[in-house]
């Protein structure tokens, strides 16, 4: 099989593993939302109200588990998740439709900005290794060890409400209509500006660090010494015979390592009052919201997945071993 | 989650390091440090609970004491409801460290049972177990333990324990499975196989004791991933909020506005606190990499010859390199410094 279609079947495993842990979770734990609406009116719901609720919220369990079963992938295939607890009648599909792009925007560009720079800083720590930026390292370790949002409170005390440099928090400017015009997208960069340096900030050393590693072991290997012999400039070295090869296992940690860096900005989001995914999280978890919450989650792991599937292909067009592996296949 | 991000890359391979005298000393400085922030914190979860100045959950009435500035009384001030803000922090680091430890302990067994069970049973097992660990690896974990815990009627400690432990293996699986597949068919493994050794006795006392140092590293690790997690948890609210972790102070003091309205005493020191021990443990962490692999220690552990640092692993200077590295001052003075033409060949010079 091919590469590709072979990271494809793993990713589709990985899916369905996903949505069947989501099916079976709520039917397996204690607690269920339907209970936890009817704690939240005690006294004033009757027992009876259940069947209602069940029914408002479209989790009735009719027929057998796996009818259930069927019928719940046939709706989560059509983007139909329900409908909210805390937010009712709205549909979850309809507010995750509202989060997803502004998340997206943010983490992601946040996020590959940050992976390209610590990689780059991660070439030249490693290549001057001991050198001062290489001692810089301990200092990025802690930065990166702060929790995601008590470094992001700090940046938004410091930068927003004691230096007036970034606004407050939310996702763009009061009274503006959001649109496709200039004034609500500059509007919406200047307020992505502070959460994104707080994504960017911390986990550049992560990547950093990794980078780091593999160069200095792949510095040591024969071919760069070989290279070096040669007589070849050193930019052509560092970048053509180490880094490129020192790329491949930094890919594939950046694949692996998404779904914690997504995490924390999710959490971050919530400082920051930004608009989206992780504020609807959180708002999802205070008001007990399980559809919504669970809705989330799948979201979450889809789009992580989906990115893992990205990194994999640009894998294969980076390093010719994956192709020559899919050949002789 | 906060920003636990796995950055260990390359497995510390450790066969047959005993512990001699003066180990410390040549122990990386990064590793040192690290020992050094954590031992602290131990050290303040151990003796702190019982040293507290005030009951953590004692709200004084007084209303000079509400979020009353760091003083002699109370050294690290007061939260909103006049509560020692140093008693919380000293019971949170206890708090939060054991649970850390607990689920390190834990995630760190089971990925140790899936990771050697992987490897050693082979064929389909392997593949399953490898395709388990991996899916899981690629599942975000937060939102899951988000649902999980969400949907638990107690969000004590033993829950938050329980379901950080069961999503926090497979990084340590995946790599001890490697590690056991490339020490399975040395020679010392058969010959104890040959000696009509038990596969149980094999896997305990000839491939698990050849681990330890990977399994420091993934227990490193996976103590690092629980603070993260818990704490980013409880943030939100998802713990048992009358308890005092570093986690609920950080939920109080978010709760209360504790940073908008300047009380930075309330709020900073529970998060340093989470900062510092990630620190000691990427440290630590980092420190055993380098014992492993000797490559990536930084200069500290070079020595210098004529004025030229050199690391452990490169390689042997020529001399005529080490000499011609003469600048500023030296170069200069050596222009002159020399009694004869014979003096100034390489070869007569001394090192």
């Amino acid at each position: 099989m091919p590469f590709i279609l072979r990271r494809l079947v793993f990713y589709v495993i990985a899916a369905w593993v996903a949505l069947t842990l989501n099916f079976f979770i709520p039917r397996a734990m204690p607690g269920n939302a339907v209970e936890a609406i009817m704690s939240k009116f005690p006294g004033t719901l009757q027992p009876s109200a259940y069947r209602a609720i069940e029914a408002m919220l479209g989790i009735g369990h009719a027929g057998s588990i796996w009818h259930q079963y069927w019928r719940y992938l046939v709706d989560v295939s059509h983007f139909d998740f329900g409908v909210s607890s805390s937010q009712y009648p709205a549909q979850v599909s309809t507010l995750l439709g509202e989060t997803i792009p502004w998340t997206l925007t943010l983490v992601g560009t946040a996020t590959v900005i940050a992976f390209v720079v610590g990689t780059a800083l991660g070439i030249l720590a490693g290549w001057r290794h001991g050198g001062a930026l290489d001692r810089t390292l301990p200092g990025l370790m802690f930065l990166q060890a702060i929790p995601y949002f008590f470094f992001a409170l700090i940046l938004l005390e410091l930068l927003a409400l004691k230096v007036h440099l970034f606004p407050v928090g939310e996702g763009y400017a009061g009274g503006l209509v959001p649109g496709w015009h200039w004034a609500f997208i500059g509007s919406a960069i200047y307020h992505s500006l502070l959460p994104a340096l707080t994504i960017v900030l911390t986990s550049i050393a992560g990547w950093m660090l990794q980078m780091r590693n593999v160069m200095i072991t792949t510095l040591g290997e024969d071919y760069v010494i070989a290279a070096q012999a040669k007589g070849l400039p050193s930019h052509r070295v560092i970048f053509t015979y180490a880094a490129r090869n020192a790329l491949l296992p930094q890919l594939q940690g950046f694949g692996l390592a998404l779904g914690f860096v997504v995490s924390g900005a999710l959490i971050m989001e919530i400082v920051f009052s930004y608009p989206g995914i992780g504020l609807l999280l959180l708002s999802a978890v205070s008001s007990d919201d399980f559809p919504l919450m669970q809705a989330i989650f799948l979201v979450i792991t889809f789009a992580v997945l989906l990115a893992n599937l990205i990194v994999d292909v640009v894998i294969v067009f980076a390093d010719p071993r994956a192709r020559v592996q899919e050949a002789t296949r | 989650m906060t920003a636990t991000m796995p950055v260990s890359t390359e497995a510390a391979v450790l066969v047959g390091q005993e512990a001699v005298p003066g180990r410390w000393r040549r122990m990386p400085t990064k590793a040192k440090v690290g020992a050094v922030l954590l031992g602290f914190f131990v050290l303040a979860a151990i003796i702190g609970p019982l040293v507290t100045p005030y009951d953590p959950s004692y709200q004084n009435p007084n209303p000079a004491l509400s979020m009353a500035a760091p003083s002699a009384a109370h050294l690290l001030g007061t939260t909103q409801s006049g509560q020692d803000v140093l008693s919380q922090l000293l019971v949170g680091i206890r708090l939060t460290l054991e649970l850390a430890v607990i689920v390190g302990v834990v995630a760190t067994a089971l990925s140790v049972i899936v990771g050697v069970a992987a490897a050693f049973l082979g064929g389909i097992w392997d593949e399953l177990l490898s395709l388990f660990s991996n899916v899981f690896l690629v599942i975000p974990s937060l939102p899951l333990l988000i649902i999980l815990l969400g949907y638990l009627p107690q969000k004590g400690q033993l829950a938050t324990i329980a379901v950080l432990a069961a999503l926090g293996w497979p990084w340590g699986a995946r790599v001890i499975r490697a590690q056991t597949l490339a020490i399975r068919n040395r020679d010392f493994i058969s010959a104890a196989r040959e000696t009509g050794e038990s596969t149980w006795r094999i896997l305990a006392f000839e491939i698990v004791p050849n681990e330890v140092s990977l399994i420091a590293a993934s227990f490193v690790n996976t103590v690092l991933y629980a603070i993260g997690a818990s704490v980013a948890l409880a943030f939100i609210g998802l713990a048992d909020l009358n308890s005092w972790s570093l986690g609920t102070m950080l939920y109080w003091a978010e709760g209360q506005d504790a940073l908008q309205l300047g009380a930075w005493w309330w709020f900073v020191p529970p998060g340093l606190a989470v900062a510092l021990m990630g620190t000691g443990l990427v440290l630590l962490n980092t420190g055993i990499d380098e014992l492993g692999n000797p490559r990536l220690r930084d200069a500290s552990s070079a020595s210098r010859i004529a004025g030229r640092w050199l690391r452990p692993t490169d390689p042997t200077p020529v001399l005529a390199e080490v000499s011609q590295r003469r600048t500023g001052l030296a170069g200069f003075v050596h222009s002159f410094s020399r009694s004869s033409l014979l003096d100034e060949t390489e070869a007569g010079d001394t090192l």
